[in-house]
């Protein structure tokens, strides 16, 4: 990959003090790079230290050694504060405690407001951001009457008013039912195609982390896997091993693989999955005779390209 | 079966004869049998939470009656607050009731207030840190010092010490990790075995929900819209669509399947049950016959 | 429920009452609460009475909702018309038992009841037409000028719009503890005193301890928005006088000055 840098890790040492224990170390030298316009999932069980790594992109925690860079400006010089929070927003949990206002376009004009933007401008910047988010047309309600999905859809909303260049959203959609989970998910999703949003997703759902573009395995401050969903999702024993899961569909071509069908070992939404099957039934019997029936099916061009037999191992 | 909680004809209104007036629950009937493990689906606002509130008489009915054993829960107060712990009620989040000094004493809140003696306080509070996989070095630390995962058992266990026998749960895995979700069912599985209780679990998750329970009950705009087993129930995947509910993955890989002209039985919803299905269809033989 | 009490309670419309800048309102509401600490007889009153209606047929509040703010302050009203009526000396007309009524008794219950009803109806005019967020802003600008004493006015409004924001949170909270304390057999309703107020423990340190975590998460998340006091911070709405607020301050003018001249006839 050849783009510029949104954000440089490099070695960084973190440790928080507690009273009892003495020190907790949560990093010993992690380094990792994350290039502008891409979608990263960081996925990791809790307490694996991705909410810590979230905290220290936008200078929220300090590096106790070693470095982290956001667009250039090292997060441990002071005078660039506010320079790299408005580069990098963050959204977090709880939607109800990071907003702000009983008023839903008050709430989202908090962040230029401290920014000092001109009044006509906070304006432009509050109605678009809620048009991107769906949410324009609450923009006078009160936010605690929203479901939750709407709530985190306005602090989004409330972190792109500040034009920012990456987004890094911690486990926002935890609290959320399916419903809500997917406008969060279809939401981050566009920030990142449309306004070429780099977009830091940290995640327990591993159906989350499978629509990311790289998704980074983390385990005790550690990244143990880092790759496309596809090349990290592979290694299923290894992320069971660090407390996560695979997606389903990939539990069930492993469960075929061990009673020695030949699926591939990847497939990660169920269109993926059933093409694969459908392929593998295929196999057995060349002059299928139902084959007029997948062509009578649409299929959308990007499922289709996942399914190069090469990938078989 | 025996039934230990039948719900007939519930209706509940909220806030009535205000301009807030909202009907959660319209005529519901519903019968739990002792011993079986129920899931409660239904998106939000749907009514679940309601319902459950109604089991161990949080929540009055507007109109209509809840048995507990064949006998009206609301029949007289003192048998009312008998039912709070005969009928064991878990929030969602519920790490958010923790108070006491230590997590001992706060598992023992419930048996406490029902009265019990030191003694079995005692065994009650043990036996039910052990379903919930709880150190006893645990128990003599303030519960605001465990992790989340243990914050959650420790809520858990302070409704188990009750040892109902229906132990319901709203959402009991939310915001947990993959391995946390897994032990807390594991929790709940073997305190039902153990005691033979009905369970009644809300869950978002499909996949979670449909290799626990024996039966699912569907709630639909306050009324129940099915109720059946797993495999009746997800074979109406249409249905549940326009409900703006999901069936489990591995349902969808099969249907998905049939849509792209394989005939196969789309009502497997486990990992173990899909594959059993597709294996003769991918070992050749009489795959397409 | 908690959750039916309603607190700040604010009915949008857009009325000329609900155009009025807040600041106008704000300084409006000083003026019309002097004038009705000045009015010592019917006529003032009835001036001050006259213009307050005014105001309510404007804003077209129903009088429903202004009958309802009044009803938990009856008890208030009544007893000090009641004090009034018996222990203001004058002509007696009237003795039953110990009490006595005079003729000034009368006169000084109606008018200490009718000063006490405008000035809450007054009041809650205010707040029933601004919206709280409005109402902190108009009283940020009107403080602005103590900023040079080193009075933290904007700490103090930023902090108000935080509560208003978080009492309906917190509320909903306390439903929930509550419920979950009840499900575990926590009994809140039976007992002595003692027995009740120690049965609210299993409610106040939840309570306290999520609100101390909201606040904590709240920070973190006003930090990452870039907040950093109120140096530098500019408004998306920036209040403006318009020309009914130059004559909101004509009327607002006019009804102190007919009261101080009412005044001085004894009237």
């Amino acid at each position: 990959m050849n783009m510029a840098s949104a954000i440089e890790v490099k070695d960084l040492q973190f440790s928080y003090e507690e009273q009892e224990q003495g020190q907790h170390i949560v990093f010993d030298g992690l380094s990792v790079r994350i290039g502008q316009g891409e979608f990263v999932a960081v996925l990791g069980h809790n307490g694996c230290g991705k909410s810590t790594l979230a905290k220290q992109f936008n200078a929220i925690l300090l590096p106790g050694g070693g470095s982290v860079t956001v667009y250039g400006m090292d997060t441990q010089d002071e005078s660039l504060l506010l320079k790299i929070r408005q580069h990098v927003g963050m959204v977090f949990q709880n939607p109800d405690n990071q907003i702000v206002s009983n008023i839903v376009e008050e709430d989202v004009a908090f962040a230029p407001e401290n920014l000092g933007v001109e009044s006509a401008e906070i304006r432009e910047r509050v109605d678009r951001a809620l048009r991107t988010v769906g949410m324009y047309d609450y923009r006078t309600h009160a936010p605690q009457l929203l479901s939750g999905g709407q709530k985190q859809r306005i602090a989004i909303a409330g972190v792109i008013a500040m034009r920012p260049k990456c987004i890094v959203l911690d486990e926002p959609t935890a609290m959320l039912d399916p419903q809500g989970r997917r406008e969060v998910l279809d939401t981050v999703e566009k920030l990142n195609r449309e306004e070429h949003i780099t977009v830091i997703l940290i995640t327990h759902h591993m159906d989350e982390a499978a629509r990311a573009g790289r998704v980074i395995a983390m385990s005790e401050g550690k990244i143990i896997a880092d790759g496309t969903p596809k090349e990290v999702f592979r290694q299923a024993e290894l992320l069971r091993r660090v407390g996560l899961a695979v997606p389903q569909t990939e539990e069930l071509m492993l469960l075929l693989r061990a009673n020695g069908i030949d699926v591939p070992a990847d497939t990660l939404t169920v269109q993926e999955c059933a093409q694969a099957l459908r392929d593998a039934m295929r196999r057995l019997d060349p002059n299928d005779p139902e084959e007029k029936t997948i062509d009578a099916h649409h299929r959308d061009p990007e499922s289709d390209a996942c399914l190069q037999p090469a990938d078989a191992v | 079966m025996t039934p230990i909680i039948e719900i007939q004809n519930l209706t509940h209104v909220y806030s009535p004869q205000t301009p807030f007036e909202h009907t959660a629950l319209s005529d519901v009937s519903l019968t739990i049998d002792r011993g079986e493990f129920v899931g409660l689906i239904g998106h939000t606002g749907s009514g679940k939470s309601t319902l459950i509130q109604h089991m161990n008489g949080l929540l009055r009915p507007t109109s209509g009656h809840i048995l507990f054993d064949g006998r009206d829960i609301w029949e007289d107060a003192a048998f009312t607050r008998q039912i709070r712990f005969r009928v064991g009620l878990v929030f969602q989040y519920p790490e958010a009731q923790l108070f006491e000094e230590t997590v001992f004493r706060d598992i023992a809140f419930g048996p406490r207030n029902m009265g019990l003696s030191e003694d079995e306080i005692r065994t009650r509070v043990l036996r039910a840190a052990g379903f919930t996989g709880l150190d006893e070095a645990v128990l003599e630390k303030s519960p605001f010092e465990l992790s989340g995962g243990q914050k959650r058992r420790a809520a858990i266990a302070g409704v188990i010490a009750m040892e109902p026998d229906v132990l319901i749960l709203d959402e009991p895995t939310a915001g947990l990790d993959p391995s946390g979700r897994a032990s807390i069912l594991e929790n709940i599985r073997s305190y039902q075995a153990a005691q033979h209780a009905a369970v009644i679990m809300v869950s978002h998750s499909m996949e979670e929900i449909a290799t626990l329970a024996d039966r699912l009950v569907v709630m639909n705009h306050g009324s129940v819209a099915m109720s059946g087993t797993p495999h009746a129930v997800f074979s109406r995947a249409q249905e549940l669509a326009e409900m703006g509910l999901e069936v489990p993955c591995m349902t969808q890989v099969l249907l998905e399947l049939r849509h792209l002209g394989v005939r196969v039985d789309p009502s497997a919803y486990t990992i173990e049950q899909a594959a059993e299905r597709l294996l003769p269809l991918l070992k050749g033989g009489a795959a397409h016959a | 429920m908690l959750k039916d009490v309603t607190l700040g309670q604010f009915f949008p419309g857009n009325t000329p009452i609900h155009r009025l800048d807040p600041r106008t309102k704000l300084l409006f509401v000083v003026a019309y609460i002097t004038a009705l600490f000045l009015a010592k007889w019917f006529v003032s009153y009835g001036v001050v009475l006259a213009f307050l209606l005014t105001v309510i047929a404007l804003s077209r509040i129903s009088p429903k909702v202004i009958a309802r703010s009044v009803k938990p302050l009856l008890f208030i009203i009544l007893l000090t018309a009641f004090l009034n009526l018996f222990y203001t000396p004058g002509e007696p007309i009237l003795q039953v038992w110990i009490f006595r009524v005079s003729k000034e008794g009368i006169v000084s219950a109606v008018l200490m009841m009718l000063r006490i009803t405008m000035l809450v109806v007054g009041t809650f005019m205010l707040t029933y037409t601004t919206s709280p967020i409005a109402l902190t802003d108009g009283l940020e600008s009107l403080l602005s000028p103590l900023k040079r004493l080193h009075f933290p006015v904007h700490e103090l409004s930023m902090m108000m719009c935080i509560a208003l924001r978080f009492i309906p949170t917190l509320i909903e909270e306390t439903d929930k503890i509550m419920a979950a304390q009840k499900a575990r057999g926590a009994d809140f309703e039976s007992g002595n005193l003692i027995r009740r107020a120690k049965a609210l423990i299993p409610i106040l340190v939840p309570l306290f301890i999520t609100a101390f975590r909201r606040a904590d998460e709240l920070a973190t998340a006003m930090e990452a928005r870039c907040y950093h006091g109120g140096d530098g911070r500019t408004k998306m709405n920036v209040l403006r006088f318009h020309r009914c607020d130059g004559a909101a301050a004509v009327v607002g003018m006019a009804l102190l000055t007919a009261v101080i001249v009412l005044r001085r006839f004894g009237l």
